[in-house]
């Protein structure tokens, strides 16, 4: 194809565009709804699968010793520990290196720790990894039992919670996102086919002085396009603004905790992306639907 | 060339418009095709263009099989044909100069060529002066030669015409038979159906005549005869 004729295509294109404007608008909306639910349900779901990875990966049992637990009743807890054939690994933290851990954690909030230095009241602890997170909870009963142990945690029930929530909304969203694009498909094939019969005419005297089916489709074809990536613009900048003051919120409140976020960027683009390619699929399939039935002349 | 072997046709709603048609149209023939109204002419001029396709039989229009073609292929045998209806099928939002180059730009001739050659076949029709004119500020018969026009800007071999003079008063009608005359002197084979009874015995050339979706008649400098 010629660059003269994309260029005719274009214009023919975007000429349809205005030529039924409330249609157009319409078929946009659509598309805009259904794009933007799509993209709040992707960033719910990247984001607690991005959470639950993160705890996943921290679900290690965290045995807090007894105070006063001297030095051999320690190495005693720790090769009964290691006795066990479930677990994978298992490490000293005394309690010096835990307010560490727990100062690095806080980030540059970490001064309301200041002073506790010499009167630490965090108990030397083991972390333990078993080789598969599902005997987590058995290994930790197990644990709690043994002599000078005086707590056992473990994070089992947050990661099986998240777990549940991301099924729910991965679910829900299908569902919405499915029937919401069927109607912003059918809404742009309605929208297209009212340009064919308004330009029937031309058509036929296309098909006889002999346009290629092709050249015939090209404008409805953008048309579809352009009504999809209209569509996708609007959410993609709201979503984009949302998050962007969603995570300066968060950052204030909750740094440093589970709920860490994804970073804006790559995010972004890669909702943007995704937002815009649906979009032009959903215009290039409505599009195409109604051209179809129109081309045999 | 046109060739037709056996052909028939018949609709989905079980009418045979055409039973066992056989012909052959030279290059730079002038053809009537002649009969009364639901004889099959329509039919005969429309499986030439690929409009409709034969239910059995085979036509070879210009090197192309077309009873026999791909989809696809549709485009390439219609460039080589020029159609012009009774209707006249202009673009009413178009001027004259667009509604002819129209035809150019569909098949994607580059823009330098169709100016001139637009230009060249509104000569030839007579109308270069109207060339800005929308086709409602023009008269039946001008319509008709914008018709025209379009159907020659891209040099097709053969001019297929379907009442041309159907909607025109006699007078234009002359005109327009003498610009059909015009292009096939010019080398450019002409099949056209008509009810035009003082035409066809006036400006004397082969007439095949078409009834109950046979031949019945085809004779070089024949008459029209049928009384209107």
């Amino acid at each position: 194809m010629k660059i003269s004729t994309l260029g005719r295509h274009v214009r023919e294109g975007v000429k349809n565009l205005g030529r039924n404007g409330w249609m157009t608008f319409a078929s946009v909306s659509a598309v805009t709804i259904t794009l933007m639910i799509l993209g709040v349900f992707l960033l719910l779901a990247l984001n607690v699968n991005h959470i639950t990875q993160k705890v996943e990966d921290q679900v290690e049992i965290h045995v807090f010793l007894n105070v006063l637990a001297d030095k051999p009743a320690i190495d005693q807890v720790e090769s009964q520990i290691r006795a066990n054939p479930l677990v994978k690994s298992i490490v000293y933290v005394p309690k010096k290196q835990g307010l560490e851990e727990l100062r690095e954690s806080f980030k540059e909030k970490a001064y309301f720790l200041d002073g506790l230095e010499n009167e630490n009241p965090l108990p030397d602890k083991f972390v333990v990894r078993t080789k598969k997170p599902e005997d987590t909870v058995a290994v930790a009963k197990q644990i709690g039992n043994i002599e000078n142990v005086d707590k056992v945690v473990y994070g089992d029930e947050t990661v099986e919670a998240l777990f549940a929530v991301t099924k729910v909304i991965r679910n829900i969203g299908l569902v919405f996102i499915i029937g919401l694009a069927f109607t912003a498909m059918f809404l742009i094939a309605n929208t297209i086919k009212l340009t064919i019969v308004a330009r029937r005419r031309e058509i036929e005297i296309m098909k006889l002085v002999g346009a290629t089916n092709w050249f015939i489709r090209w404008p409805f074809f953008i048309e579809g396009l352009f009504m999809g990536i209209l569509g996708a613009i609007i959410p993609i900048l709201l979503l984009g603004t949302g998050y962007y003051f969603l995570l300066r919120a968060m950052d204030s409140n909750l740094a440093g905790s589970l709920f860490d976020l994804l970073p804006m960027f790559p995010l972004a683009y890669q909702i943007a992306a995704i937002l815009l390619a649906i979009g032009a699929f959903i215009g290039i399939w409505g599009s195409l639907v109604s051209v179809r039935r129109f081309l045999r002349v | 060339m046109i060739e037709m072997f056996d052909v028939w046709k018949t609709y989905p709603n079980g009418t045979n418009a055409l039973k066992g048609i056989n012909v052959r149209i030279n290059k730079g023939e002038f053809v009537y095709v002649v009969g009364p109204s639901g004889a099959g002419k329509s039919t005969f001029i429309k499986l030439m263009y690929r409009e409709e396709k034969p239910t059995k039989g085979q036509i070879f229009l210009g090197g192309f099989n077309v009873s026999r073609i791909k989809e696809r292929q549709i485009p390439s045998v219609r460039r080589s044909i020029g159609v012009v209806f009774q209707d006249f099928k202009l673009l009413p939002t178009l001027t004259v100069f667009e509604n002819v180059a129209f035809a150019m730009e569909v098949i994607e001739a580059g823009k330098k060529q169709i100016k001139p050659r637009v230009m060249d076949v509104l000569g030839l029709v007579k109308l270069k002066h109207k060339a800005k004119m929308l086709p409602s500020e023009l008269s039946g018969g001008e319509q008709q030669r914008v018709a025209l026009a379009r159907a020659l800007v891209n040099n097709p071999g053969i001019i297929i015409a379907d009442e041309p003079t159907g909607n025109l008063d006699p007078e234009t009608s002359w005109e327009i038979m003498n610009l059909f005359e015009e292009i096939n002197q010019r080398g450019t084979t002409v099949v056209m159906a008509t009810h035009n009874r003082e035409i066809v015995n006036t400006i004397r050339k082969r007439v095949i005549a078409i009834e109950g979706g046979q031949i019945v008649r085809d004779e070089q400098k024949g008459e029209y005869g049928y009384e209107n």
